[in-house]
């Protein structure tokens, strides 16, 4: 399989700090086409050279990388602590995982701690939406927002259009050109919108990227306004579905199956999981998608889940890491000196 | 402190219930004794010149959570009806009655007495001791009392008690924990929010609740369209409500909060631009009927915080006379209007005899500049904290003098 980029980025994006000039990563929202399009570019490299037996750069050799996570993470934290290794930094992992009490004044004090010992880059975790820029605010190095509250998880949103490009260009339907987009296209995504800071950024990074975004839930898990952000609202699945070139479907806590929201999981199930008989009313190549952790028998069914030809959530975590190694090389070439980006 | 002798303005245009028209204000015992045109200083009193700026009564501000004598000084502001919500509580006699006396001589605290016990919406705190202790009204607090007949029957008891029930509408069970108003801008923000009509359910009962028991019912603060066209039918049919607002509810909207600045996380939230206009289409129309400032201040350890962790409230002591001057100037309401809302209507709901400038009420006066151009710096405040959601905004209107009982006040 090749993976490299048709074209080379130099005579694509504008040059040095111009292609990407955000000191931190908060969202997608902050985010130009562009510069989406310039990350998942960057990406490619580090997919190729996680695919070799040695793993290893010494590019960001010297640096030192905090994970903060004030929210339980295994997937994600992982993600960036096997980038940020990969890279050659120094990885910290700092779980200070909530307690029920407001703990604002510390994470503020908790900030200014770890700009004292001189991290060059921070990731941040946190069950408030809004803290990453918080935080942000406070410090003097790169932010990247690993998921804030119900706000956002840029990294999740880049790394599900890095997948998806992949996928497409394998099946014919799309080309791995740094400039391919998905114009033309219908996704559906599915599942608990009102929670989900994935559901945010996709919609955000996927219709940056042209395609239009169908979302579905019932409506007390589907949020007011997202009409004004240019997505199609349902909750109807099959309706949903109808015509959908990718479905991707969302985890729903088991919290909100308890009878809050969704009066049961299996409930849940009858209404809005994917089956392999539903996936027939989308189109006929639609690709399948999960964020993960999925919740086997509930919004998704297995046999769907592991679908060799339509599935791609295996492919996902593996984007997952070259998009975080993009993310921290791009971010922190300003303070290594990279020319061009000072 | 009692007025010592005869104070009388003059030169200055005053702001009276008949209208606006220049003349002089002679103030003896602590009250009006003179206003008009035709009204000059005589021998022995103490004189001040106004220099052509208004002569206006004090403000008389409805629904404050802090005590803070310099941010209301600064503001015009010579009464403020204290909301039981502090710590602890306004629930019992002898803390009503210390909070009475706690800003005299030259502020003057009328406390609101918590509905129930420990504000918690099940049991009747001592409402007719409380009266008698100083309470000029009784408040549900920050939160809507959820259980129909403990609000059924606390307002049968002020009725027959005849003090105001100042309300909070906002259903809990729909607005929960939420920071925000649904709609696009929460959701792009991914805060917990609930539907504007949490405020119109909580009216709509209230307002029902309100005709069965005969209770004068006092919505703090209504903030969104519906909300105010149920307040608007509900006085076309004689029922005794009337309601209030914050300017963050007629001067921003949730737009404001796009970059989570929590000093714009209020409670009721902010809402769309649509219900902002018409917020100040009620307030021209006569629908609302008090503008208060709200006044929460609130330090860094509340506001410091991610949006939904912070505590809602803003420092508005300082801005709320600005800001009325602000639709006075946008035509929105006239001079006499603005003083209504600012001082005569919510004198009259704690019945005070205050307000206005008549002959025999209490001689609260302020001195005001209605021009004068000032920048809001949360730096440069007078409040107990900068939690300001108007900072770095141009302001225009300052208070020159102010008197309480026929006293200057020192500024």
């Amino acid at each position: 399989m090749d993976n490299t980029p048709t074209s080379s980025a130099a005579d694509r994006f504008p040059a040095g700090r111009l292609a990407f000039p955000h000191r931190d990563l908060t969202g997608i929202g902050q985010l130009e086409r562009h510069e989406i399009l310039y990350l998942l570019d960057q990406a490619a490299q580090w997919v190729e050279l996680n695919r070799q037996r040695t793993k290893h750069t010494e590019l960001l050799s010297g640096l030192t990388i905090i994970n903060a996570f004030f929210e339980n993470s295994t997937r994600t934290l992982l993600s960036f602590e096997i980038a940020g290794k990969r890279l050659g930094a120094d990885v910290v992992n700092m779980h200070a995982a909530q307690s029920s009490v407001k703990k604002g004044e510390t994470l503020i004090d908790t900030a200014i701690t770890l700009n004292a010992m001189r991290a060059d880059a921070i990731v941040i975790r946190h069950g408030s939406s809004g803290a990453t820029q918080l935080i942000a605010d406070k410090v003097d190095c790169p932010v990247l927002n690993a998921g804030d509250g119900q706000h956002e998880h840029p990294t999740q949103g880049l790394l599900d259009a890095l997948a998806l490009r992949e996928a497409l260009a394998q099946q014919g339907r799309g080309s791995r050109d740094a400039l391919a987009d998905f114009t033309g296209l219908t996704i559906t995504i599915c599942g608990d919108i009102l929670h989900s800071r994935v559901a945010r950024s996709n919609i955000l990074c996927l219709q940056a990227m042209g395609a239009s975004v169908r979302l579905c839930s019932p409506p007390a898990l589907m949020p007011r306004g997202v009409e004004a952000m240019g997505a199609q609202p349902f909750h109807d699945f099959d309706a949903a579905l109808d015509g959908s070139d990718v479905v991707m479907m969302l985890r729903l806590q088991s919290e909100r199956m308890a009878g809050q929201f969704i009066p049961s999981a299996r409930e849940y199930h009858h209404l809005y999981g994917l089956t392999r008989e539903r996936l027939k009313r989308a189109a006929p190549d639609a690709l399948v998608m999960h964020p993960g952790p999925m919740n086997r028998g509930v919004e998704i069914d297995s046999d769907v889940a592991d679908m060799l030809d339509r599935s791609i959530i295996t492919s996902q975590v593996e984007m997952g890491v070259a998009i975080r190694m993009a993310c921290l090389d791009v971010l922190t070439r300003s303070a290594r000196g990279v020319e061009g980006w000072s | 402190m009692k007025q010592a002798r005869p104070l009388t303005i003059t030169g200055g245009k005053l702001v009276t219930p008949g209208g606006v028209e220049a003349g002089a204000l002679r103030m003896a015992d602590g009250l009006i004794e003179a206003v008009g045109a035709d009204v000059s200083a005589r021998d022995g009193d103490e004189v001040i010149d106004a220099k052509g700026k208004l002569i206006a009564p004090g403000i008389v501000d409805f629904g404050v959570f802090a005590v803070d004598k310099p941010a209301f000084h600064f503001g015009g502001i010579t009464r403020a009806a204290l909301m039981p919500d502090q710590s602890p509580p306004l629930d019992y006699p002898s803390r009503v009655n210390y909070i009475a006396k706690s800003g005299k001589p030259d502020l003057w605290v009328h406390p609101l007495a918590a509905a129930t016990r420990g504000l918690e919406g099940a049991e009747l705190a001592e409402i007719a001791l409380m009266r008698d202790a100083g309470a000029r009204g009784v408040a549900t607090g920050r939160k809507w009392i959820a259980d129909s007949g403990v609000m059924l029957r606390l307002c049968q008891y002020a009725a027959m008690l005849g003090l105001v029930v100042v309300a909070h509408a906002e259903d809990s069970g729909i607005a929960g924990e939420a920071a925000a108003t649904a709609g696009e801008v929460a959701t792009r923000l991914g805060l917990p929010s609930a539907p504007a009509e949490a405020e119109t359910l909580a009216l709509a009962r209230d307002i029902a609740i309100a005709e069965m028991s005969g209770a004068r019912v006092h919505f703090r603060q209504v903030t969104t369209a519906a909300g105010f066209d149920l307040v608007r039918s509900a006085k076309a049919r004689g029922v005794s409500v009337t309601c209030g607002i914050t300017p963050a509810h007629f001067m921003l909207s949730d737009l404001a909060t796009a970059d989570f600045r929590t000093f714009t996380r209020l409670s009721p939230p902010l809402r769309s631009e649509a219900d902002r206009q018409a917020a100040r289409a009620a307030i021209a129309d006569g629908t609302v009927d008090v503008i208060l400032s709200g006044h929460d201040p609130r330090g860094p350890e509340d506001k410091r915080l991610p949006f939904a962790d912070a505590a809602p409230g803003m420092a508005g002591a300082e801005t709320l006379l600005a800001m009325v001057l602000g639709l006075v100037r946008d035509e929105v309401i006239d001079l006499g209007r603005a003083f209504d809302l600012l001082a005569a209507n919510p004198a009259r709901l704690l019945g005070v005899e205050a307000g206005a400038l008549e002959v025999g009420r209490e001689a609260d006066v302020a001195l005001i500049d209605p021009d004068a151009p000032w920048f809001v710096d949360r730096t440069k405040m007078e409040a107990t904290a900068d939690n300001t959601p108007f900072d770095r905004q141009g302001a225009q209107g300052r208070v020159r003098a102010l008197i309480k009982g026929g006293v200057l006040v020192e500024l």
